[in-house]
């Protein structure tokens, strides 16, 4: 992962907006079949831990199955545009979810609370088999890594307006931002329900590291502007004002602004008056 | 959770309890997020169960046959904390006395 991969498999600026938007990219049946097919042999018996924050160079062998997936272009390129070059491995965990299986986990942020206004983790889902609604999917709140909550204190909040409760094709990727509250659904289905996460520590700043041609795609701030379903009508445009302080710090582009949210609230001016 | 040992004569009373989220702290506004929990153990709803909200909004709940037992306080933000979103501010809690 410490080559740059080629432009066409990183990110680019809408596909970056939407993840400080949404707080997740979502990348459909990218792994190959072949790997898919390996892979629930090699997670039912289990991937050897690592200490925390190995560099990822050092936590998976050549030719690993976690290897093997972060080595997808498209996955590699993901992960280069959102945390850089060679970023080191938090902790890596298999989530298997038996058919009838007890309830769902509450609604959290993994982790502790992290607030970091110009840094962020990512954590990568791979879903090596397909996932139906009735499979109990990992349920995925839109918007919400940037509501300073801690772990799972978010729990009485059953449902959500405009959730997503993930299906999807097998060798489908998730790779959501640290604080995006998520809960592994009761899986209601008939069949084992596989789900293999790497948490991923940057080693650098996470600065304009997509393909950054169309930055300025006017499509850049649609996307940004993006209100969803489950936001208060007033908490939804301070929503708005965080994306922007974390578009600038992303972009370097310190006046950067949505509609005047930011700029009109920091407008304090110095200069007198002409006639004082 | 309470329950009612009420007299032979008239059964048995257990609470349900719904959370509402609204849109803003009026009870009339929108639902953006709701929770149930059964005291009759008839039902065992859980995280992520459903799309749909159980009522537009808070008024709606009421003309069901819910009864408001809380409401969320309106508390201003922490000096220096002005634009930092956190938890749903709008909730309200209902119950029902179901009798089983």
């Amino acid at each position: 992962m410490s080559d740059r991969p080629a432009p066409e498999h990183l990110l680019t600026s809408v596909q970056m907006a939407r993840f400080v938007a949404h707080g997740f990219v979502r990348l459909d049946a990218v792994v190959p079949e072949e790997l898919n097919a390996d892979a629930v042999d090699v997670l039912s018996a289990g991937i050897p831990a690592v200490p925390y924050g190995t560099p990822v160079a050092e936590a998976f062998a050549p030719g690993s199955l976690p290897a093997r997936l972060i080595g997808v272009p498209a996955v590699a390129g993901a992960l280069h545009s959102l945390v850089g070059p060679a970023p080191h491995v938090d902790h890596h965990a298999v989530h298997v979810r038996e058919p009838g299986e007890g309830s769902a986990q509450p609604l959290h942020g993994d982790a502790i609370i992290d607030v970091r206004p110009d840094a962020f983790d990512v954590q990568l889902m791979y879903y090596p088999r397909e996932v139906t609604l009735r499979a109990g999917g990992t349920l995925i709140v839109p918007g919400s890594h940037l509501r300073r909550t801690n772990e799972s204190d978010t729990g009485r909040y059953q449902n959500l307006r405009g959730q997503h409760r993930l299906t999807c094709p097998a060798g489908t990727v998730v790779i959501l931002h640290h604080g995006l509250w998520h809960g592994g659904r009761r899986n209601e289905g008939t069949e084992r329900r596989y789900m293999f996460k790497i948490r991923f520590n940057p080693v650098v700043r996470q600065r304009l590291l997509w393909n950054t041609a169309d930055l300025d795609d006017p499509a850049v701030a649609e996307e940004l502007r993006v209100q969803f379903p489950w936001y208060e009508q007033a908490t939804g445009r301070l929503e708005f004002h965080n994306r922007v302080r974390l578009w600038r710090a992303l972009t370097g582009e310190d006046d950067f602004d949505l509609d005047h949210w930011v700029t009109r609230v920091s407008n304090r001016p110095e200069r007198l008056p002409a006639d004082a | 959770m309470t329950t009612a040992e009420t007299p032979a004569a008239t059964g048995t009373l257990r609470q349900q309890v719904l959370v509402l989220y609204l849109s803003t702290s009026a009870l009339d506004s929108g639902t953006v997020g709701w929770a149930r929990y059964d005291g009759t153990g008839a039902t065992t709803p859980t995280t992520g169960d459903g799309d749909e909200p159980p009522y537009p909004d808070g008024v709606a709940a009421l003309r069901d046959g819910w009864r408001l037992i809380q409401a969320a306080q309106l508390i201003p933000p922490y000096p220096g904390h002005e634009y930092d979103v956190s938890f749903l501010k709008h909730e309200f809690l209902f119950e029902k006395l179901v009798r089983v």
